[in-house]
């Protein structure tokens, strides 16, 4: 989950050793200050803790509850026990949706993962400028409204600026995303767009942590830069790869804003992904049990890849030594 | 001239020669490469600009124009409600009176509310956590961070209901409640940071007789003042930048912020079709201020990505 935290399992002993003796220094230091600081504390963690307990805790609670429930938000909840589950289970469009986000993931992630390790590279191959980081970061500070809109309108069909470079090139033109096959790649594209450079710049991190003199190196050995990627950075990088993968995979599969401004879930339900089909469930049909189910359905997803990938991620580590 | 140079048989220069001549070949490649990636990245930010300043007519009329088009601010009145319906209508817009100057004032002080009450909320937790001492500490943390692996998506339907049955639907308050207090993530990003800072700058502080509260605020904030402004600025763009939460909880315009006011622009489409000049000089609006917010701190963000990435 973490790239600063993920090391101290294997270390912890010695790391609650160091912590006991620091411990022990400071009461020596500060003798007479030993009763702790229950109360200030107590002060300081109250408006986190409220906030944890009341807009975290709570709603995760509550909204495994709901799953169990009948609920249209006017009438209390009733209690329906696995039935939105059952519904669930045998509902087409549920699974259809399903389906849409896992293939929106796959270009999603698969594009985004292949060009931010490309730029990333270029980045610590080429220069160190923090200007060109900068640029490359910029997408990232738009909404993903604005990124959404910029390119519903440059891949407009009749006035697109996209689709007019295509039809001079004597291409018949392409309705982007207005077509079922065409919707969901481009969608994933616009979102590769907004965050491959933030991606880039994780991996970037990552690099940066691989000695230069590697790099010299193998050089004077004679390799070239395509041999020193796949047998330096590919291997040293991995575990940062892993950690990040995780990260935006787990982004990915909660597309909603995107979808939402430029085709609302169509044509024909081609667009139609398991965040917008929970929010049309909720707030178009006040189906909030229901919704609530599969957006556990979510969650355990969610759940069963961060799981598998931390595996993978430790997996890694101890690979390398 | 090659055969000239190779005369002087001296080995450097010809194991490095042909190296650096192949290496510039790719790194010429190289730079194309990152020159398509910046043109990429950057030509749609000027493809607002070019279409916010053109008609709408010139935009039917000359698609292709790398220039705007009949030269005009009309785009940035019908956004800023500063033209008649009628006027507007009359300009490929849909006359339905949306008012940018109110959704930026919206969004400005939902974001300044958002991020200041919670990095201040999460430094004083980051501080309980990391300096102070007392029974429970590193199990009240473990929750916070299990906290940080339910996606905060998971959290909305209820909270949603929750602030319903609080009665703050469609109020500015309402969409920055739920993350007013603290992330998971902020907490243990300020904790990082004030666990390093050296145990004998606060022992001092102590013997000088500076309280806990005092070594807070005059030792512990300003010692990671970098990291807060670093972490702020994140914060501030990431609520900025929210659509879903806001969507779910404004309806009209006393409440609503610039990502969903652009959805609404762009759901009011006039019989003339998308009234597209309008609508980007709208989205110009919504993005300008995270443009300006990041040329100023640019470079402390970009340095510190690695770190905060585990956003």
């Amino acid at each position: 989950m973490t790239i600063a935290s993920s090391s101290p399992p294997s270390r912890l002993p010695t790391g609650g050793a160091a912590e006991a003796r620091s411990r022990t220094g400071t009461r020596q230091g500060v003798s007479g200050e030993d009763r702790g600081d229950g109360r200030l504390a107590a002060l300081f963690i109250a408006p986190a803790l409220l906030g944890f307990l009341v807009f975290l805790l709570w709603p995760t609670l509550r909204g495994i509850y709901l799953s169990f429930t009948r609920f249209n938000l006017l009438t209390p909840a009733e209690w329906v026990g696995l039935d939105n589950y059952v519904r669930m289970v045998n509902d087409p469009i549920f699974w259809d949706s399903l389906w849409v986000t896992v293939e929106y993931v796959f270009i999603n992630i698969g594009v985004q993962t292949v060009a931010a390790l490309a730029i990333a590279v270029l980045l610590q191959r080429l220069t160190q400028s923090a200007m060109l980081r900068g640029i490359v970061l910029t997408p990232y500070l738009m909404s993903n409204v604005v990124a959404g809109l910029v390119w519903l309108w440059i891949l407009d069909t009749q006035l697109g600026i996209g689709n007019e470079i295509i039809s001079g090139l004597g291409v018949d033109r392409i309705p982007f995303l207005a077509d079922e096959t065409w919707a969901i790649p481009t969608i994933a594209l616009i979102n590769v767009w907004r965050h491959v450079g933030y991606t880039a710049l994780l991996l970037f991190a990552g690099l940066q942590a691989i000695p230069n003199d590697m790099y010299e190196a193998a050089r004077v050995d004679g390799a070239s830069e395509w041999r020193m990627f796949w047998r330096i950075t590919m291997p040293l990088l991995r575990p940062v790869l892993a950690v990040v993968l995780i990260m935006t995979v787990i982004g990915s599969f909660q597309v909603f804003d995107t979808v939402a401004v430029t085709t609302a879930g169509g044509p024909a339900n081609a667009t139609n992904v398991l965040q917008y089909y929970i929010y049309g469930s909720a707030f178009g049909r006040f189906q909030f049990g229901y919704a609530s189910a599969m957006s556990v359905a979510l969650l355990v997803v969610l759940s069963a890849i961060t799981v598998l990938q931390y595996r993978l991620t430790r997996a890694g580590r101890t690979d390398l030594g | 001239m090659a055969a000239v140079t190779t005369t002087p048989p001296t080995t450097p220069p010809t194991t490095l020669r042909p190296v650096r001549r192949r290496f510039s070949f790719g790194r010429a490649a190289a730079w194309t490469v990152m020159g398509l990636i910046v043109l990429i990245t950057l030509l749609p930010f000027y493809w607002i600009l070019r279409t916010a300043l053109s008609t709408n007519a010139g935009l039917s009329a000359d698609p292709t124009s790398p220039l705007p088009v009949d030269l005009t601010t009309s785009g940035f009145q019908r956004a800023l409600g500063l033209q008649s319906a009628e006027e507007a209508v009359a300009q490929g817009g849909a006359g339905g009176g949306l008012d940018f100057w109110r959704y930026l004032l919206n969004s400005v002080l939902v974001s300044t509310l958002i991020t200041g009450c919670q990095i201040f909320f999460s430094a004083m937790a980051a501080y309980a956590f990391s300096r102070l001492r007392w029974r429970g500490r590193d199990k009240v943390f473990g929750l916070f961070l299990a906290g940080m692996m339910v996606p905060a998506i998971f959290t909305l339907l209820p909270n949603f209901v929750l602030i319903k049955q609080l009665h703050l639907i469609d109020t500015l308050l309402g969409i920055a409640l739920p993350t007013m207090f603290m992330t998971p993530f902020a907490v243990f990003f300020l904790r990082q940071f004030f666990m390093n800072i050296p145990k004998e700058v606060e022992e001092a502080a102590l013997l000088d007789g500076a309280g806990k509260v005092k070594i807070f605020f005059r030792v512990v904030l300003p010692m990671a003042s970098t990291p807060i402004i670093t972490l702020g600025v994140l914060t501030y763009i990431t609520s900025w930048n929210d659509y879903f939460w806001p969507l779910m909880v404004s309806y009209s315009d006393s409440s609503r912020v610039l990502t969903v006011a652009l959805a609404v622009f762009r759901a009011q489409t006039p019989a003339t079709g998308v009234d597209w000049s309008g609508l980007m000089a709208a989205t110009l609006i919504a993005a300008l201020p995270m443009l300006v917010l990041f040329a100023g701190f640019a470079r402390r963000i970009v340095s510190s990505i690695g770190f905060t990435g585990i956003k």
